[in-house]
């Protein structure tokens, strides 16, 4: 469904002034104590939320985002400033406030060893819904979310998108004049997230109701009609969407060249003055400028040699939000690491598929977590696995790493099964898991030492190693810091070198990129890219779509099958048509999920 | 579809509240079976282990008699313990052979007759027999101590008979073992130990699943709801008090049929007792829970506090009295030590008002007060 | 390789420094279990709190009755004149016992004749009524020594190793054996467990580093604690509660290395057997409990069924506790404890042969 036409209506009720807020918050403050540290959550947040609308409360992880959201569910107090509900006083009633409104969790909150009928029964009975009411209640409810024919099953058997209708159909058994959802987005395939939308506004124009959604889905802040943009603990900026990107009218184009590969352009680009972003979008590089500009202009950056072609494109929320923390946190993004071509590892190892899956299954119980995959990575490639959580990523992963045996079939990682593999083996290559999983107790410099030495390092090859990864991920000023308190792109930083202390020409990460800002990913992608240049093959799964536009080629799974494959642009090129002349890799997904199940019915 | 009828009175939303929630934990508990082992597998276990593993009625002891020179007087007197059931009697027939078993543990006592023996007993002066016994386990040496005296004072009485002597004047100390007259051990641990386990499974219980609700994110389900946090707690009280009181009658029934422990007192004493009992550690679960706030730290407390507490401190092995006075002080807090004086009596000594009106009213008193903390600990927020 | 096995060690050592969950397993619980366990755990009874019912009037009671009254272990509490007072007395626990002379007790002595004296005990706990009964039996043989000797043959007793049966000679060397056991498991069970959860089990299994060497560097730690820890513990015995150390040093500590060994394999076998550190704290818990009942460190084995007895063998803690007390009070040489040593290894051996296969098999 399309949602411009909300948008358009936000200006109107902006500019028509409307009646007192749904919602006021004014120099809201709340810190955290965490051991001796006090960590500051939220630092003197004042925003407002309209009736009949849907506003977004939009960041990366750790922005303060569910925080806010329990402060204004009365659930935590805070340290100072009002908040004001439905015109009560959240601090002082917390009860009558809680009567009145909806608000789902994180994971949605549900019971999941109760059935879809038993969790809706409980939500109504603890809401005092009349036993009467209740019948034409629960088949609106499963109407709209479609979980009709699941009632007598166990929520915790439910895949993630039906896991979050139920959440949301709970908070909906008495309607809520305002509805607050935590992250709801999380965790679910994109139909499912498309379907929540749905869902939503449907709410919004057929009930009145107002609903506040937080996400850290830049790309989800567009089909809101309000933004609140929150980042390390501060508003940036309220207004309505287009409000933040319009400012940015001729600043963004697409560029491909006949003479340099789209990676090459990009770090051309990068960092270059006047440059504000430069990312890979299928096989063409999106530019942002820090100023408007002539789409003949843009051809300047590179000179002549590259031979360019410049498309205009419209600018997106996500540019607006890069601008916006470029200027907010002035601290320069680091000099790119000058990783020197690694020593000639790679060299002796031959061109061809370095790893190959071949009729791979996973059964867990009787659970199929993975069936019957195949796919080969070449050598020197980015080869990415995108799916949405429980898709069999992290299985596939697990599998390849010698971590979890397959039920079935072949995996070879450079020939040979890392699981039967000696220890040599396993020096070839490099494992960055999804979770931060370095030693939080021990600091930065003694994960270093650890790791270093686990790979075998010593003397001062160790020495230059640990050097090495101290200058060149910036972690130095942090060496003694316990690295469980290190702010998540560190730890990310941290968790990559220590998996490229030994200097492995495969290297494996899970979700690298999950819940960091999206200044903090495009450094990071910056790395991988060159280590890939460097001839290192990597294998990355993600459930972000703009971010598998990074590697050669892909698959995408959904329920432990992959659905199909090959590089960014093929696949967007196999679901172009007229109605999506320019499809994104989303987009894509959706087809082949839909196309799929099809043909399963 | 909106606007509810305001048909519903605030008390009967108020049931209407309480009712889902017992509802949701009785599905939760029927469902998940860690709860339903933690109430009714688990006290079956340890009452098994404890019962069988925990007994201080040495049996069989082994035990070398030394005789240096066999004759008949002392072949009446080995005899003796080669018919005792307390002992396993080894003739040997020298010391150092003896003394060489007792280093490496083979017998835990040696009756040493020496040679002259028989010579002495026939004499005009007593003879001396030597019992030396492995102290190390000083209770276990004191019951071995008690029952060679008693093989040794009967055959006394028989040579005075035998010699048609009468017997001096001396002081006879007739026993009368009240309550237990058989003197098994079994018979006041068992009932003590269902004090124990019952404060471990009424803790784990609360403690458990609340601070499982707070791990996966349900109690900000629930907190954002109308419900009140009295509804909460009793919404926890309520189902696992009667799931508790299940694992209490199992433990009572095997003690009496498992163990053949007798009951003398009233069951209906033992129901109002056992409950007051239960609900205390209930609340004390409730609490460690409203602390922890993750099922890790609370399982670990939860052990901690009051497994050891109750197994050392309330009396049931070791006795109060001979305590240090600051380690007496500390037992006055523990609510096994009131339940353990309870059971004991309900079980051996029949309805003792004096004990069960002082012990209940100690254990209202903790019942209050620990839940009087936790109403005040637990708010409806999330700090 | 012993580089990569010390980086570990060093990793780990400061993982359990770092990490206040296990830095107060390390010292609160064992320091507070040693002296509530030293002080409370004890099965000699003191100040016994007892009634008299004397219904004689002469001397002979009285010299009775004063000599009773006159030891530590006999608190008077109560003194009654008709048998109906008996009996609340007992009921309500205000008196263990009721010594009852009749009313020609002195009188019948005088005479030559045997003199009965009741004594009434509560049998509630049957322990404490036997030594009850043995303490009044003494002081009574106190009473008539000096006219007893016309008894054809007198007893004589001696305990060895514990002159004047002390329990606490018996638990606190216990202690050593059951606070190691515990620090050691606890710390061993939650390690794995605790890297598993963290993720950094994977990271670990990801690099050359061999299962074997995991295991060491593992286990390693665990060991020097436990050394450290069952070091203080007897070093506290000794200066702290007056425990004798007859023995020497060497043999305890050889028991000490076996039994950390099999110790350190258990812990690290239920670490590698659970996925959350909640299932490794449950199966610490599910082998402590049997494994501290079945040892003989407060009731002996020898009183469990056979069936039980022959359990106890594959328990550490049984041969460990048999070997301190034996150093502590025997002064047990090697000779005396080498049939204990060995199953301890072989515990040891099994269980972590059994943990370092399964780091590689369960994963998930």
């Amino acid at each position: 469904m399309d949602r411009n036409a909300g948008r358009a209506e936000v200006h109107t009720q902006a500019d028509a002034g409307q009646d007192s807020p749904l919602l006021e918050m004014a120099g809201v403050t709340k810190h955290f104590e965490s051991g001796k540290r006090s960590v500051t959550a939220l630092q003197d947040i004042t925003a407002q939320v309209q009736k009949g609308v849907v506003t977004g409360l939009i960041g990366p992880d750790g922005a303060g985002k569910t925080t806010l959201m329990r402060l204004i569910a009365g659930l935590l107090l805070p340290d100072s400033g009002t908040l004001k509900v439905l015109g009560l006083n959240v601090i002082r009633d917390p009860l009558q406030v809680q009567a009145a409104i909806g608000y789902m969790p994180q994971h949605f909150g549900l019971y999941e060893d109760l059935t879809v009928q038993e969790n809706l029964d409980l939500y109504a009975d603890l809401q005092g819904v009349p036993r009467s009411d209740r019948p034409a209640r629960y088949e609106g409810l499963m109407q709209m979310t479609g979980l009709g024919p699941f009632t007598a099953r166990l929520a915790g058997r439910l895949s993630g998108g039906m896991k979050q209708k139920l959440g949301l159909a709970c908070t909906l058994i008495k309607p809520p004049a305002f509805l607050l959802l935590d992250e709801p987005t999380v965790g679910v395939d994109p139909v499912s997230r498309r379907e929540l939308w749905q869902i939503v506004y449907q709410l919004v124009e057929e009930q009145g109701m107002s609903v506040l959604l937080s996400t850290a889905y830049l790309d989800e802040a567009e089909r809101c009609q309000q933004v609140v943009l929150l980042h390390q603990g501060v508003v940036l900026g309220q207004d309505a969407p287009s409000v933040f990107s319009n400012p940015l009218q001729n600043q963004a184009f697409l560029l491909s060249s006949k003479r340099w590969g789209r990676r090459q352009i990009r770090k051309q680009l990068h960092g270059k003055p006047g440059v504000l972003d430069a990312t890979i979008s299928g096989d063409r590089v999106r530019l942002v400028t820090d100023s408007p500009m002539e789409p003949e202009k843009v051809t300047d950056f590179l000179g002549p040699d590259a031979e360019l072609t410049v498309t205009p494109v419209s600018p997106r929320f996500e540019d607006a939000f890069i601008a916006l923390i470029k200027d907010h946190t002035d601290t320069e993004t680091e000099a790119p690491p000058k990783q020197e071509s690694p020593s000639g590892v790679s060299a002796k190892s031959k061109d061809g598929d370095v790893i190959v899956v071949e009729d791979v299954d996973r059964r867990f119980g009787d659970f199929m977590a993975v069936k019957g995959i195949h796919f080969r990575v070449r050598h020197g490639e980015i080869f990415g696995l995108l799916g949405a959580n429980g898709a069999g990523k992290s299985t596939t992963f697990r599998m390849l790493c010698g971590l979890l045996p397959p039920s079935g079939g072949r995996l070879t990682v450079a020939g040979e099964d890392l699981r039967a593999a000696p220890a040599r083996a396993r020096a070839r290559i490099g494992y960055m898991a999804q979770k931060f999983s370095l030693y939080s107790g021990l600091n930065v410099l003694q994960n270093l030492r650890f790791f270093s030495s686990a790979y075998g390092l010593r003397g001062p090859q160790r020495k230059d190693r640990i050097d090495w990864a101290l200058t060149s991920f910036g972690l130095e000023p942090m060496a003694d810091m316990p690295s469980g308190n290190l702010p998540l792109g560190f730890k990310k930083r941290l968790a990559l070198a220590a998996a490229l202390m030994h200097e492995p020409d495969i290297l494996f990460l899970d979700e690298p990129t999950s819940g960091v800002d999206p200044v903090a990913r495009r450094e990071f992608w910056q790395r991988i890219t060159q280590l890939a240049d460097a001839r290192v093959t990597i294998l990355v799964t993600t459930h972000f779509m703009e971010e598998a536009e990074y590697c050669d080629r892909l698959v995408i799974m959904a329920q432990g099958e992959i659905l199909g494959g090959g590089t960014p642009a093929q696949i967007k090129d196999r679901y172009r048509s007229d109605e999506r002349p320019d499809p994104s890799l989303e987009d894509a997904f959706i087809a082949m999920i839909t196309s799929d199940s099809e043909e399963a019915a | 579809m909106k606007g509810p009828r305001h048909s519903d009175s605030p008390s009967q939303k108020r049931l209407m509240r309480l009712g889902g929630l017992i509802r949701k934990e009785a599905h939760q508990i029927v469902r998940d079976p860690s709860s339903i082992a933690i109430a009714f597998v688990l006290p079956v276990i340890l009452l098994l282990l404890f019962g069988y593993g925990v007994s201080l009625d040495a049996e069989h002891v082994p035990i070398a008699i030394v005789v240096e020179q066999p004759g008949r007087e002392t072949a009446g007197f080995v005899a003796g313990f080669q018919h005792s059931p307390y002992f396993a009697p080894e003739i040997m027939h020298t010391i150092q052979r003896a003394e060489q078993a007792l280093m490496h543990r083979e017998v835990d006592g040696i009756v040493w007759l020496r040679s002259n023996f028989a010579q002495e007993l026939l004499g005009p002066g007593p003879a001396t027999i030597g019992l030396i016994v492995n102290g190390v386990n000083a209770n276990q040496a004191r019951i071995i101590e008690g029952y060679v005296k008693g093989v040794w004072s009967r055959w006394l009485k028989h040579t005075a008979l035998d010699q048609g002597m009468t017997p001096g004047p001396t002081v006879a100390v007739e026993q009368r073992i009240w309550f237990n007259a058989e003197m098994r051990s079994r018979n006041f641990l068992v009932p003590g130990l269902i004090a124990i386990i019952m404060t471990l499974i009424g803790a784990l219980l609360t403690a458990m699943v609340v601070a499982r609700e707070w791990e996966r994110g349900t109690m900000e389900a629930l907190m954002v709801t109308p419900v009140r946090i009295q509804e909460i707690l009793l919404g926890k009280i309520i189902p696992y008090f009667i799931l508790g009181m299940g694992g209490m009658a199992v433990s009572v029934a095997m003690a009496v049929w498992v163990f053949e422990v007798p009951f003398r007192g009233s069951y209906g004493v033992l129901f109002v007792t056992a409950a007051l009992f239960l609900l205390t550690a209930l609340a004390m679960g409730l609490l460690i829970s409203v602390v922890a706030k993750n099922q890790f730290v609370a399982g670990q407390i939860a052990i901690i506090a009051t497994f050891l507490p109750a197994f050392i401190l309330s009396g049931f092995l070791f006795d109060i009295g001979s305590m240090p006075k600051a380690v007496q002080m500390v037992t006055y807090i523990i609510a096994a030590r009131y339940f353990v004086n309870i059971l004991q009596s309900l079980f051996l000594a029949g309805t003792v008002w004096t004990v069960v009106i002082y012990n209940a009213l100690a254990l209202g008193i903790m019942c209050l007060f620990f839940l009087f903390l936790v109403r005040k600990r637990m708010k409806k927020r999330l700090e | 390789m012993l580089r990569r096995i010390l980086a570990l060690m060093v990793k780990e050592f400061i993982s359990i420094v770092v990490d206040p969950k296990s830095r107060i397993v390390l010292i609160a619980p064992p320091i507070i279990q040693l002296m509530v366990f030293g002080y409370a755990a004890t099965f000699d009874l003191e100040r016994v709190p007892y009634a008299v019912y004397n219904e004689d009037r002469g001397r002979a009671s009285r010299d009775l009755l004063a000599l009773l009254e006159g030891s530590p272990t006999f608190q008077l509490a109560a003194r009654v004149h008709s048998d109906r007072e008996i009996r609340p007395l007992l009921d309500a626990k205000r008196v263990m016992a009721v010594v009852h002379v009749g009313p020609r007790f002195s009188e019948r002595l005088l005479r030559g004749e045997p003199a009965p004296l009741q004594v009434i005990v509560d049998g509630r706990n049957s322990n404490s009524a036997m030594i009850v009964l043995n303490y009044i039996r003494s002081i009574v043989n106190q009473y008539q020594s000096p006219a007893g000797e016309t008894a054809p043959a007198g007893l004589r007793v001696r305990f060895w190793f514990n002159q004047n049966l002390e329990s606490r000679w018996f638990i606190v060397p216990g202690l050593v054996a059951l606070l190691t056991l515990v620090v050691s498991l606890l710390l061993t069970a939650l390690s794995v467990a605790r890297e598993r959860e963290a993720g950094t089990f994977d990271q670990m299994l990801a690099t050359p580093l061999r299962p074997g060497e995991i295991l060491v560097g593992k286990a390693l730690p665990g060991f020097i604690i436990g050394m450290a820890e069952a070091t203080f513990i007897v070093l506290m015995a000794v200066y702290w509660f007056d425990v004798p150390f007859r023995g020497v040093i060497a043999p305890l500590y050889v028991g000490l290395m076996m039994f950390l060994v099999s110790a350190v394999g258990a812990g690290l076998m239920i670490s590698a057997l659970s996925v959350t550190q909640q299932q490794a704290l449950l199966g610490a818990f599910l082998f402590l409990v049997p494994a501290i009942i079945l040892s003989g460190f407060a009731t002996p084995i020898a009183n469990m069924p056979p069936a039980v007895q022959y359990l106890t063998f594959l328990n550490p803690l049984r041969y460990f506790l048999i070997i301190v007390r034996s150093v502590f009070l025997e002064a047990a040489s090697f000779e005396v404890l080498w049939n204990l040593y060995w199953p301890m290894a072989l515990i040891g051996l099994v269980t972590l042969g059994a943990a370092g296969w399964l780091f590689r098999r369960r994963m998930y």
